[in-house]
């Protein structure tokens, strides 16, 4: 689904990943973890198309297409999502309006047809009900005053109206309360397909008590220094990063 | 005396001075003359007009002073009315009024000056001109000297008024270009709440007139103004005038002002707590586009204690266009308790637009909670990202992000006809491409 090859990119002039690797295949789910400042959210940053992250050499495919020459709007309608860590309000504009627009987009450029009003309308309020969201936050601006866990429900339907290949969870558990975190869960794994690959970035195991991964990565000094089964991140609960990050550091010298 | 100015007074010589309202005029003629006579052409060196050139007002071979000849209402049906606005509605071309394009329901509460009875000559004289300092203000100084008739809306003690009043002046060009002087006095009495719009458009591009507009509004003790100013005239028309309102103790004057149209605008908006408890409520926008210059000055004098001013005002500059604007809030040293706030953002969406913006506080009180901003900027790189990531192409995108930088204004109005009016005009002017407005508006 999407392969990642000895990836470097940098943000003003300072690299920030350092030749990283990673296989995702078909209905996988990959946690990345790992100290701050590692680089977790610059690689979703990079995937999606972020201006400002220069990639600097590598490759990412996603089923076989180079992503990394593209806007980050073909990313996007090509089946890559990115579940933002801190979601942006955009007052003035519906969120409505805002996931017409967008799953319009997505939809015309698979060559289907714009769905009309009252079926999106439909549509959209069902996948409010999924995610426990009141349907007068599609009339609201985009997450114009929601809260921390409002706006990661937001993503989340987002993720559900779009139905992308490939979905990139960017810490969206930080600064969820357990019920919140509970309901993103259920969403993100109501999703699970044998043909959509999820990455989770995370700080903490909570969340991989809800969203059960095949595989643990650890992302430190802008690689991955260790790769594991579900139980990897157990260890890593219990025991900190500090061991991996002298590893790589070491590794790296 | 220059021939600018007696250029334009000339309107006043050619009318004939011997309707009914002209008698109401004859003393406020007189003295705006003499006003509008000791002030100078404002130029750049004249602070309040350092940014807004009148060269094409005072360059013009032919000048400006004559009235127009030609009130046809043919084709101007579509333009005089506000679609689902349920209206007592007055229309004007060219300065006459219009029985044909205004409404046929009974005009209760607003009445051409000339055709008021006693009662309402009454309160015109004794309100016309009271809320104006002339001779802070030529443009208004020139309305003064040069108004022959003009439009009283009276709304007595304690009535709501359901329907809305509409006031609409429609410019359409001749042979020689020409001038209306537009006059609106509004007078709520104790408790009186009305909602009042002002709806200046014009038929085609090629406008040739001089707008000279003036509205006046006094509103009384716990009375209640929604006013409505909506500029939508086309680009060749020149549109200098302005609001001037008297607040008395406890009156809400709700406004929101919509700059979109003429080449050159200029409008000056002054309001006065003069009594202590009243509330201001003054929102706005301007979209100047191609080489539109469009200015708002304002000016809210907090005379006394205890009265509450918002003010938010916001632009898009598009093209060559330029746009000023001056927010003054004036707090004088009995007028304590004052709570004051002034906003004015602006997005640049091309190279050679521009915006000279100026937030003025003048604070002589000590006892105060005044807080002012004024920003510039281009598109929020992070919403734009935002929208992209959803695949949102970035023209898309920046359409959306134009449109909701004003639309939060224009969520928050409380007549539903005006914003279907303008969002599709508004949608139009950001998204030139209909694919990518297919969104919004």
């Amino acid at each position: 689904m999407l392969t990642i090859k000895d990836l470097k990119a940098s943000v003003e002039d300072k690299e920030i990943l350092k030749g990283l690797n990673l296989d995702i295949k078909p209905g996988e789910i990959h946690a990345i973890m790992g100290p701050n400042g590692a680089g977790k959210s610059t690689l979703g940053n990079v995937l999606a198309g972020r201006e400002g992250y220069e990639v600097t050499q590598g490759s990412a495919e996603l089923e076989g297409t180079d992503l990394l020459d593209m806007d980050a709007e073909e990313r996007a309608r090509l089946g890559l999502f990115l579940a933002f860590q801190y979601p942006v309000e955009i007052p003035g504009v519906s969120n409505l309006e805002f996931l017409k627009a967008s799953v319009d987009s997505v939809r015309a450029a698979q060559g289907k047809e714009p769905l009309d009003s009252v079926s999106f309308l439909k549509l959209a309020r069902a996948k409010c009900k999924l995610v426990d969201l009141d349907q007068s936050f599609l009339k609201r601006g985009v997450n114009e005053g929601f809260s921390g866990g409002e706006k990661k429900r937001n993503e989340i339907m987002q993720m559900m109206l779009l139905e992308p290949k490939i979905c990139i969870l960017d810490e969206t558990d930080s600064g969820l309360d357990i019920d919140a975190l509970q309901v993103v869960a259920e969403g993100v794994n109501s999703l699970r397909d044998p043909n959509r690959s999820f990455i989770v970035v995370t700080h903490y195991q909570r969340l991989l008590d809800y969203i059960v991964p095949d595989y643990v990565h650890v992302l430190a000094n802008g690689k991955i220094v260790k790769s594991g089964g579900k139980e990897l991140a157990l260890e890593l609960e219990e025991k900190g990063y500090s061991w991996l990050e002298d590893a790589a550091e070491n590794g790296a010298g | 005396m220059t021939d600018f100015h007696n250029g334009l007074l000339a309107i006043n010589d050619a009318a004939a001075n011997t309707s009914a309202a002209s008698s109401l005029f004859s003393a406020l003629n007189k003295s705006g003359k003499e006003c509008f006579l000791q002030q100078d052409i404002p130029t750049r060196k004249t602070e309040a007009w350092k940014y807004t050139s009148l060269y094409n007002l005072t360059s013009n071979e032919e000048g400006y002073g004559r009235l127009a000849t030609t009130h046809s209402a043919a084709g101007l049906d579509g333009i005089a009315t506000i679609p689902a606005l349920d209206a007592q509605r007055l229309v004007f071309v060219n300065g006459q009024y219009s029985e044909e394009l205004s409404s046929n329901t009974e005009h209760k509460n607003v009445v051409r000056f000339s055709q008021a009875n006693d009662a309402q000559q009454k309160i015109i004289a004794d309100n016309l001109g009271t809320a104006i300092e002339q001779e802070k203000h030529l443009f208004a100084a020139l309305n003064n000297a040069t108004s022959q008739d003009g439009v009283l809306v009276h709304i007595e003690k304690n009535e709501q008024l359901k329907t809305n009043i509409q006031i609409t002046h429609i410019t359409t060009p001749e042979a020689k270009s020409f001038t209306v002087a537009a006059r609106l006095l509004i007078v709520l009495e104790t408790g009186a709440n009305a909602t009042v719009v002002e709806h200046f458009a014009s038929n085609d591009a090629e406008q040739n007139c001089f707008v000279n507009a003036i509205t006046e509004a006094k509103v009384g003790a716990n009375a209640f103004l929604n006013h409505y100013r909506l500029q939508l005239m086309q680009e060749g028309s020149i549109q200098i005038g302005g609001v001037h309102v008297d607040l008395d103790r406890d009156a809400n004057y709700d406004s929101f002002q919509l700059g979109l149209g003429a080449k050159i605008v200029r409008n000056d908006i002054n309001v006065n707590h003069n009594v202590g408890g009243s509330h201001c409520e003054l929102k706005g926008v301007y979209l100047p586009q191609n080489k539109q210059l469009i200015d708002f000055h304002s000016n809210i004098e907090h005379k006394v204690a205890q009265c509450t001013t918002n003010e938010v005002f916001r632009g898009i500059m598009a093209d060559k266009s330029k746009a000023v604007f001056n927010g003054r809030i004036h707090i004088h040293p009995d007028a304590q308790k004052t709570l004051a706030e002034l906003s004015n953002k602006n997005l640049l969406l091309s190279n050679d637009a521009e915006i000279n913006t100026k937030p003025e506080l003048e604070i002589y009180a000590d006892d105060v909670r005044c807080a002012h901003g004024a920003t510039i900027a281009q598109l929020d790189e992070k919403a734009r990202f935002y929208l992209q990531s959803r695949g949102i192409s970035a023209a898309e995108a920046d359409v959306m992000l134009s449109f909701g930088f004003i639309n939060e204004l224009l969520e928050n109005l409380e007549l539903d006809p005006i914003r279907n009016l303008i969002r599709p005009i508004l949608a139009l002017r950001f998204g030139r491409d209909e694919e990518l407005m297919k969104h919004i508006g």
